[in-house]
């Protein structure tokens, strides 16, 4: 190219119209909605949230479904099988079913829900700071988080319960002071891959604020991975709660969860198996959708995990 | 295809990679230990009041001499010391609430059952779930496949109580094949086991559904139907035995899962194992019985995780050198 000098003619202004611009076919699609798209081809996955949507408003409303309530005691009319007065029948102290069924599905969601939650915020933030700055603050914290993994979650859940009372506060405590660790690391990860990357580079070069660029451009780039954990948190929480339940160390009376109905249920499953019925299947209806909606999210939002 | 490397050459600085390894899992091990023993000991004594409130009327001075005798007047620091010391010689102390029991013997006598059922669900649930994976995968988009993805769905979350208290309540009430509790002959291990490997067989059976899959449109497989190998032998030779190699990976967490499903399982069935003691010591708030027995589930875990990560070390160089151990 060296032998040929420029000339004047070669910085006229060439006619648009002449040559067609790139011709965009299609309207362009955001990562989003392409896995939105994605996710809507699945149908077992959309299933599983529409399921999973009516359990959650069947948990918020069916406390107006029926005259009854989950803590009134009618010793007139215990044990009953499911009838046209009581839905779902009703339990050793005559407490209508129905209610308690929905209420014990509202109070496992919730467990889920903010056990995710909490993982997620401590999970991001440690994780963020683990990957962002790297060196000898990732090593230590690394090394902390491998110290409290390795020591079985359950058995932390379990005397943590024993030593605080139960309720659902000090659950979703237990839970989390192991479970925020796997979101650290999936954060740490992603967080470690991105910031090599240009755009950071970009961003850092014009001047952006750490906490700009955690937030603004790491932490909505590693969004997937983020949400599928959740997803996949929630029901893991749910069988958690339930089991703690079964230890007799579940939300106590006259609050109930799933797993406590389950529980109180199994002692006289032989004479009254139908108070087993509703919470077990509703439970087990619960994280079978979640299970699913999870497979589904995290083959819409990364292929490339597709298994 | 890969060049085959044969294993002695890079033998000895795998091997001692792998001492090293090893070591360090050790030292991280018992350092676990050590931090779940005081955190546990001092979670115990931060519960308010002292553990012989509870029982009716005792009077002050038998309850001083019980505090003498479990040497809870002591200040905190010396029976912290006291009771790591023990520990150092595997003493795991005398129940609070059963006398003269001491947390060993509790030990002693429940986990030769979880032993046995523990064992024998986890053999079930390698046969049958590489099975159905197996199955899976060579039907992959049938029906059969479709079928499998559904089973280990459902096994997946479906919790175990409910398994087991379904199998009791079909097997046990309704159609009285089985005994409803107890352990008494081969029969009974029916149904606890079968609730027991719900789970881990459901696992399984997905984890060598996909590597089955993966490894099936692999090079070598290709090249040993090319050699005219007949389906079986390249089918067991060489595709199962480097599908099954994730399933080591399972190992830790499936022990996690059966101890969790022993303790929900064995309270079901009513067998007299470590779970069922490990419930009781927790409804009686008999904290030694719940100390001891949480250290040992621990110990128990961490020689899992210990399996797990040694195996996977172990393993996952050999896949990386050679491309397949059947391969040549």
């Amino acid at each position: 190219m060296s032998d040929q000098t420029l000339k004047k003619q070669d910085f006229a202004k060439l006619d648009r119209t002449e040559q067609p611009k790139e011709l965009v076919v299609r309207e362009s699609i955001s990562a989003w909605k392409d896995a939105w798209l994605r996710l809507k081809e699945n149908k077992l996955a959309m299933i599983s949230l529409y399921v999973l949507i009516v359990i959650a408003l069947f948990a918020i409303f069916a406390q107006f479904m029926t005259p009854y309530d989950y803590k009134t005691n009618d010793l007139s009319s215990t044990n009953l099988p499911p009838g046209p007065d009581h839905w779902f029948g009703t339990d050793a102290l005559g407490r209508d079913m129905f209610e308690r069924t929905w209420m014990g599905a509202g109070i496992s969601l919730q467990v889920g829900l903010y056990a995710a939650l909490v993982d997620l915020v401590l999970g991001v933030i440690i994780g963020g700071i683990m990957g962002y700055y790297g060196g000898k603050v990732d090593e230590i914290l690394n090394r902390f988080c491998e110290i409290m993994y390795s020591i079985p979650s359950m058995l932390v859940v379990i005397l943590l319960i024993v030593v605080l009372e139960p309720s659902m506060f000090t659950i979703v405590l237990a839970l989390s002071i192991t479970g925020w660790i796997n979101m650290a690391w999936i954060v740490r990860g992603q967080v470690m891959q991105l910031k090599n990357q240009e755009y950071v580079l970009a961003a850092r070069t014009i001047g952006a604020s750490t906490s700009r660029i955690m937030f603004k451009h790491l932490i909505p780039n590693a969004l997937g991975p983020i949400i599928v954990t959740i997803t996949m948190t929630v029901p893991s929480a749910i069988f958690a709660e339930a089991f703690l339940s079964f230890l007799g160390l579940g939300v106590q009376s006259p609050a109930a969860s799933l797993g406590t109905l389950i529980n109180d249920a199994l002692k006289a499953m032989t004479v009254y198996p139908w108070r087993m019925l509703f919470p077990a299947i509703l439970i087990s209806l619960t994280m079978l959708c979640f299970n699913i909606f999870g497979d589904g999210l995290r083959d819409a939002l990364d292929p490339k995990m597709k298994k | 295809m890969v060049a085959y490397i044969p294993f002695f050459q890079h033998d000895m600085e795998v091997y001692k990679q792998l001492v090293r390894y090893v070591i360090k899992k050790i030292l991280f091990m018992l350092l676990s230990l050590f931090v779940l023993a005081s955190a546990t000991f001092f979670l115990m004594k931060a519960i308010p009041g002292n553990p012989f409130q509870s029982e009716k009327n005792i009077p002050p001075a038998i309850q001083q001499m019980l505090m003498e005798r479990y040497g809870f007047d002591q200040p905190l620091w010396k029976q912290y010391i006291t009771y790591i010391g023990n520990l150092l010689q595997f003493d795991l102390g005398t129940s609070m609430k059963q006398q003269y029991v001491t947390v060993e013997s509790v030990i002693k006598n429940g986990f030769a059952y979880s032993m046995q059922l523990g064992v024998l669900a986890i053999l079930v649930s390698i046969v049958v779930g590489v099975l159905l994976g197996l199955v899976a995968a060579l039907n992959h988009r049938k029906f059969l496949d479709g079928f499998t993805i559904f089973i280990a769905v459902l096994g997946v979350s479906i919790p175990n109580f409910v398994v087991a208290s379904a199998l009791q309540y079909i097997f046990g009430v309704q159609l009285r094949w089985f005994n409803v509790t107890g352990l008494y002959g081969p029969l009974d291990y029916v149904l606890p086991v079968i609730a027991l490997s719900f789970l881990p067989t459901a696992f399984i059976a997905r984890l060598t559904r996909s590597s089955m899959l993966e490894v099936l449109s692999a090079d070598y497989i290709k090249t040993a139907r090319s050699k005219g190998l007949s389906g079986r032998v390249i089918l067991v030779k060489h595709a199962l035995r480097n599908a099954i190699l994730p399933v080591v990976t399972y190992v830790g967490p499936m022990t996690a899962n059966i101890i969790t499903g022993s303790v929900i399982v064995e309270q079901i069935f009513g067998i007299g194992g470590l779970g069922k003691d490990f419930v009781s010591s927790i409804t009686n708030r008999d904290y030694t019985l719940i100390m001891g027995l949480t250290l040992f589930y621990a110990v128990i875990l961490m020689i899992a995780r210990l399996i797990t990560d040694v195996a996977y070390g172990f393993v996952d160089p050999r896949i990386k050198l050679t491309g397949g151990k059947g391969g040549s």
